[in-house]
């Protein structure tokens, strides 16, 4: 059977599927990045491999999303390398075709996709601040010793939440350290910290957006159902979480690359080993190019990051 | 008179007609900054007010990289926005820095004036007489006119070429060419060669291409090192690209459209806005009458007339369900999310292209 493997490597977590030719998930994967993109990709695809039947699956199209897609993209000579923008649209839209709004908000950036008539309008990522993310709300549960799965139901049981100022996540932890002395609850404090993420998110990455219904909420904070709350509360409208919303890039580029006319072969018995990541810097100007050089078993196979051609010379000799 | 060094910042391209004209009327040697590099930023960011704009923090690392470099006389310009003020902080934080050497500011004001540029040029050089000030500056005008002029023409084609990288040494050469101009008549020869060049490089189809606009600050508009090479970027993905800014039209074309264009979008500005903020409205109306399938805006980070304008352009742009995309320079920006940023604008447009 030919199938598609899409794979979407984020700055906490990458996230891998397996899909049939009619978008049927046959196998998929959630694990932690890490801080090594390719060690977390072996990992993805070991995990794959366990949920399929080797001899029924064939793969014929890759497709790389997420801030890692080019480095891994040229390790597994994917078909598609694409941004994790339309990426995202095309997984939703597959599942929710009449979708408006997308909210998504990942471990360090959060972005609002517009669509309409299935066209993707507008849309933005967050610039400037992690405030109003997933890295602000599992470093506030640390604070607090509660694990942050465990935030939503917390937080749904609130009914007062505490406001906390939540514009700058440094000042945030200041704030909430100051409830906390002034005697809180633990489960309003909570609720505010939800209530604060879905404010941040609106006043910065939706400034200005005409966020219409339906509205769909993904990324890893979506598995949170007191942001989901918060968010209801605050645009009066029902939101809605999908099963698959943390899966929801790789899902997409997968269907990206089934529409791809580009085909691969790809082997299951596959080692990270060979290859190897090596970042240089190029001295022959001021700029400094950082460049990168993929390398399998010694031999260059892809480079980037040089400005000119005199830092391409350089690491091909 | 003791021989001096002239030095200037960078600007795209205008190094070459600043040169020439510079060798023309003084009898100092001229050496323009340094091309720019990461570490111009980071000199410039590192001695830089840390929320100034960011062409300042170019300027400025220009300067110094200058300075090193063996300038002795360094020249800025001026502008109608914080650009204004630029000159006199530069000077004070390079001498404050120890460094020795004299600085002109060649625009005092808004309203800068031929006699007032004439006399700061006789304080470079006091023998020079005024007919051939004026000569070289009509020539260099002249110059800069030609670039813009040819510069439009790679824009619209250089996505298209069949062999990458011809405009660019076509353009280098040109640059040459113009550097080493004798007249009035050699200058416009060369243009006209370089334009007839220009045409024959052989490009693909360009029948149901994207085309895409660039609006906003000038400086962003106009060095590339400062968007991280969007134009570059933009011929890449096989985009037409349109932009406004360039010397030309903030030295001449401006002060003449500015009415015309109030009236044109009068619904939306009664007044200008201070430097471009005005004309980038008049533009996104421009681009969308055109039918452009997009719009770019460029702005450093915290530049006030662009961000009074943004807002009036972002209602053009819904009002015509006009994609537009806004990017905002500072010293801290990362080139992978501009790209991000880019790709998800181009599958944007092409998307909508596809469904008309």
């Amino acid at each position: 059977m030919e199938c598609f493997l899409g794979i979407d490597i984020g700055s906490i977590s990458t996230k891998g599927v397996i899909l049939n030719s009619d978008g049927v998930i046959l196998a998929s994967s959630y694990l932690a990045t890490n801080g090594s993109p390719m060690e977390a990709v072996k990992n993805v695809i070991l995990e794959l491999k366990e949920q399929i039947k080797e001899e029924d699956v064939q793969i014929v199209g890759i497709g790389t999303t997420g801030s890692a897609r080019k480095l891994i993209g040229t390790i597994l000579n994917a078909t598609v390398i694409k941004n994790e923008i339309t990426a995202h649209a095309t997984g939703t839209l597959f599942y929710y075709p009449n979708i408006r709004t997308i909210i998504e908000i990942g471990g360090q950036d959060s972005k609002i996709i517009l669509l309409r008539d299935q066209i993707v309008t507008d849309y933005a990522m967050n610039t400037l601040c992690a405030a109003g993310t997933g890295a602000f709300l599992s470093s506030q549960a640390s604070r607090l010793g509660v694990a942050v799965e465990e935030f939503g139901p917390i937080a749904v049981e609130s009914k007062h939440p505490t406001n906390i100022a939540a514009r700058c996540t440094v000042f945030a932890e200041s704030d909430l350290v100051h409830k906390i002395q002034m005697g809180y609850k633990k489960e309003d404090i909570i609720a505010g910290l939800c209530k604060s993420v879905a404010m941040n998110y609106l006043n910065n990455v939706g400034k200005g957006k005409k966020i219409e219904g339906p509205i769909i909420f993904q990324g890893g904070v979506s598995k949170n159902i007191g942001v989901k709350k918060a968010f209801e509360e605050l645009l009066g409208e029902e939101v809605i979480t999908s099963k698959v919303g943390h899966l929801m890039g790789a899902i997409g580029v997968a269907l990206l690359a089934k529409r791809s006319p580009k085909r691969t072969t790809f082997q299951f018995q596959f080692s990270m080993e060979e290859f190897e990541t090596k970042g240089v810097e190029c001295h022959r100007c001021p700029n400094h190019c950082e460049i990168i050089s993929v390398r399998k078993n010694n031999k260059l196979i892809d480079s980037w990051g040089n400005r000119c051609e005199r830092g391409e010379l350089k690491i091909r000799s | 008179m003791k021989k001096e060094i002239i030095s200037f910042p960078h600007l795209g391209d205008y190094s070459v007609p600043i040169t020439y004209f510079l060798t023309h009327t003084t009898p100092h040697e001229i050496r323009p900054a340094p091309k720019i590099t990461k570490q111009t930023l980071e000199l410039g960011s590192k001695y830089s007010p840390d929320y100034v704009c960011i062409p300042f923090k170019y300027n400025l690392g220009n300067f110094i990289e200058s300075l090193e470099n063996g300038a002795t006389i360094l020249l800025q310009a001026g502008g109608g926005c914080r650009y204004g003020y630029y000159a006199e902080v530069q000077e004070k934080i390079l001498k404050d820095l120890g460094y020795d050497f004299q600085f002109y500011s060649l625009v005092d004001s808004d309203h800068f004036t031929v006699s007032h540029m004439f006399q700061t040029f006789r304080k470079l050089n006091p023998h020079l007489p005024f007919l051939k000030f004026a000569y070289y500056a009509l020539l260099t005008l002249l110059m800069i006119f030609y670039m813009d002029k040819l510069d439009e023409i790679i824009r619209q084609n250089i996505g298209f070429e069949k062999k990458p990288g011809l405009f660019r040494k076509t353009k280098t050469e040109m640059l040459e060419t113009f550097s080493h101009t004798k007249g009035f008549l050699s200058l416009t020869r060369a243009y006209f060669r370089y334009k007839k060049k220009f045409q024959r490089i052989e490009i693909r189809s360009k029948e149901n291409c994207l085309r895409v606009g660039i609006i906003g600050e000038l400086y962003t508009a106009m060095e590339p090192f400062a968007t991280y090479f969007l134009e570059e970027e933009l011929a890449k993905m096989n985009i037409e690209i349109k932009r406004f800014t360039n010397v030309t039209y903030l030295l001449f074309l401006k002060k003449w459209k500015t009415r015309g264009m109030l009236r044109k979008i009068h619904r939306y500005c009664y007044y200008t806005l201070g430097a471009d903020g005005m004309d980038n409205v008049y533009r996104a109306k421009y681009l969308i009458e055109e039918g452009f399938d997009g719009i770019i805006h460029t702005k450093p980070f915290g530049c006030t007339p662009e961000i009074g304008a943004i807002p009036i352009i972002d209602k053009v742009c819904k009002e015509e369900e006009m994609p537009i995309i806004y990017f905002s320079f500072d010293s801290g920006a990362s080139d992978t999310g501009i790209k991000t940023r880019l790709e998800a604008f181009y599958d944007m447009i092409q998307a909508k292209r596809g469904r008309e």
